[in-house]
């Protein structure tokens, strides 16, 4: 059983929902960045995304495509996302909370799939997010995850109607994402009747577990996936909270990191609010 | 990775996944997958409906201007000494260039679909005032991104699309040019696909926007064949177009793939020179990589960060191209050359005084080329390079390199 998958059976067991929180990798750079990844769990985080920033992010709002230039600015490369992972797994001893990397699809094939999922998989990460790799073609990548023990999750996506459905579950595992709005992240945020509908429509096609992300900004909006959901994801609004702990240079203020923990545990305390039967 | 033994057609393509060989595809979002289906369904069955040809083709007749002429260079080729060269006169069509040809088509496609809604990237501007037009036309409301550097040196376009009542909205993310316009008109149709309808520029993005993109804008090799075979009783020998995304020089070149004789050749962009490492020669320079929802040649670092393309011409300052280019490289059925920003400003300049004709920077690219070409070609050797847009739009920034200043 993978870390995501027994991640989601604990949580079944303890009758809620999970956090799952997004950070950039090398955001604002290495060093905080790493600090941030390391006090994930304590704060209250389930599973970690970690995003592996990309020169152009098509997905993803002003708040994560700055992120991604200033982690790029601090000199973030794949390699060094590696190492933040192998350290992590090292230094914490956490052998439970499920990594997952979050990006675009390029940065994976110019390493080569095989090769990416060889070196993730050794680094400890659990499995990827590719936001532009849809059904259409993630057979480039899914035989090479799957050798290295390595969970695709997929988006879903308002659009993604019942008769797509299936080709989306096809090359799912460990989760299923759902894009609970139209648009890019940290825009908009779902009522909680559409996140109820649509979480109830993929029930009824899959056994997996779901997660529920975009526009998810308050610990209320969090519990209230969470009544529904299987996980509430957050990036921007964690990713907003980064950036409020930088001086107008751009370096880190001391309250950045203990700024993030705080915020991150007030969305812990939603999700965990929620009892499930 | 590169393909083996050459096919029967070069013109068959892509597959039913939006394949040319290796490249093509659809990278993009699941958002948008369902609405990239819906269109690749629509567009098959527009394709089938003889009433959708006929309406395109009124417009492209009555209203563009089509078909436009093929132009015998006189004094160009005496200067230049060697082939017999002649102009495919694309910039003379309405709005100035190939871009109205697939806008038509892209415009009629949204309105057959029930969008009431058109999005757009632009570069140089062309392909967003093309785009505002149609849209003036068929009363559609249009928004167009821009990159803010483009709308610095581009401005003239910037200023026709608002009176044609299309919004420009400046890309500042980025490189601020036009890749970046791209991944912002990404970013809005994700938000916004229900109502919008996203009309791409060029033989880009995921399937079937290249396939489809092309085959409208095939009218120009098309017609190049007839009027050829009227003018001189035979096919042309040599093809030249300039290549930013590559629509001009598809349009011209896919009728011609499977005459074998052809020498067909796209023209990059070299920006500073190829070595200097400052260009938008994606084929010369970059390698395979995913983009703007299709695998294709990609200027990037070792990691796959996208890296900046360099170019005076704004509709060339890409660092992608189409996949069907990528894959007629590597098949080796078309050559691929590149010229200088300063040996495009000296075939502007050359058209303008020998011909009486004001071409577009991205144009002069294909036309630089041609000024090394032609003198090494025997004189009954027919050369067809496309004149695919004119330079109005490019006065105010040759003139500043120039140091001219334009007053009144």
């Amino acid at each position: 059983m993978s870390r995501i998958a027994k991640r989601f059976a604990q949580l079944k067991a303890d009758q809620r929902a999970g956090l799952v929180t997004y950070i950039t990798a090398g955001d604002p750079d290495v060093d905080i960045s790493y600090q941030i990844l390391k006090g994930l769990p304590a704060a209250g985080a389930d599973l970690i995304e970690l995003g592996m920033p990309f020169t152009d992010p098509m997905a993803d709002g002003p708040s994560i495509q700055l992120a991604g230039q200033r982690a790029l600015k601090a000199g973030m490369t794949i390699d060094k996302t590696f190492d933040m992972v192998r350290r992590f797994r090292k230094e914490t001893g956490d052998n439970d909370t499920p990594i997952l990397l979050m990006g675009y699809y390029n940065l994976v094939y110019q390493r080569g799939a095989d090769k990416f999922c060889k070196d993730a998989a050794a680094a400890g990460v659990d499995g990827f997010i590719l936001v532009d790799l849809p059904p259409e073609e993630a057979d480039e990548l899914k035989p090479f995850a799957e050798a290295n023990g390595l969970d695709t999750v997929l988006l879903t996506a308002p659009t993604t109607d019942d008769k797509r459905l299936p080709a989306v579950l096809k090359y799912s595992s460990g989760f299923v994402y759902f894009v609970s709005v139209l648009g890019i992240t940290g825009t908009r945020s779902a009522t909680e009747e559409a996140v109820q509908t649509h979480v109830a429509r993929i029930r009824r096609h899959t056994k997996l577990p779901i997660g529920v992300g975009f526009g998810i900004r308050t610990p209320d909006q969090a519990a209230a996936v969470a009544r529904h959901a299987d996980a509430a994801v957050v990036g921007t609004a964690i990713i907003d909270r980064v950036k409020a702990g930088l001086d107008d240079k751009g370096k880190a203020k001391p309250d950045l990191v203990p700024g993030v923990f705080a915020y991150i545990r007030a969305l812990a305390e939603g999700v965990r609010g929620v009892r499930k039967a | 990775m590169v393909t083996s033994s050459s096919p029967n057609s070069f013109r068959t393509g892509p597959d039913e996944r939006g394949h040319f060989g290796i490249f093509g595809g659809r990278y993009v979002a699941e958002t948008l997958m369902p609405l990239i289906l819906e269109l690749e369904t629509a567009y098959n069955a527009a394709k089938a409906d003889p009433a959708f040809q006929d309406e395109l083709d009124y417009l492209l007749e009555h209203y563009a201007g089509r078909p436009s002429p093929l132009y015998y260079a006189k004094r160009l080729t005496e200067q230049l000494g060697g082939a017999k060269i002649y102009l495919k006169r694309d910039e003379l069509n309405h709005t100035g260039s190939h871009k109205i040809n697939n806008v038509l088509g892209q415009v009629l496609m949204a309105k057959r679909m029930g969008k009431t809604r058109v999005i757009a990237e632009t570069g140089a501007g062309q392909h967003g005032v093309a785009t505002a037009t149609a849209c003036a036309l068929f009363d559609i409301p249009c928004v167009v991104f821009m990159g803010s550097v483009d709308v610095e040196r581009q401005s003239p376009n910037v200023f026709r699309m608002k009176m044609l009542g299309a919004e420009v909205r400046p890309v500042t993310a980025g490189s601020s040019t036009l890749k970046d316009a791209m991944n912002e008109a990404l970013r809005d149709w994700v938000a916004t696909c229900e109502n919008t309808f996203y009309c791409i520029g060029t033989v880009a993005g995921p399937h079937p926007y290249p396939a489809m993109v092309r085959d409208f804008q095939c009218v120009i090799g098309n017609e190049t064949r007839q009027q050829m075979m009227k003018a001189e009783g035979r096919l042309p020998d040599t093809l030249v177009a300039c290549i930013g995304g590559g629509s001009n020089a598809m349009g011209l070149f896919h009728p011609f793939l499977d005459d074998k004789g052809i020498r067909i050749i796209g023209v990059e962009a070299a920006g500073h020179g190829i070595e200097t490492g400052e260009h938008a020669a994606s084929l010369s320079g970059g390698r395979p990589g995913v983009l703007h929802g299709n695998r294709t040649y990609l200027l990037q670092d070792k990691e796959g960060q996208i890296t900046e393309a360099h170019s005076i011409s704004a509709g060339l300052d890409y660092p992608g191209i189409g996949p069907e280019h990528s894959w007629l490289k590597e098949m080796g059925r078309v050559e691929y050359a590149s010229a200088t920003d300063n040996e495009a400003l000296e075939a502007f300049a050359l058209l303008c005084k020998l011909e009486g004709i004001i071409p577009a920077l991205e144009s002069s690219h294909a036309l630089a080329h041609v000024m090394k070409l032609a003198p090494t070609l025997p004189k009954d050797n027919l050369l067809v390079m496309n004149l695919s847009g004119r330079g109005d739009k490019d006065v105010p920034q040759v003139a500043a390199r120039m140091g001219m200043k334009i007053e009144s």
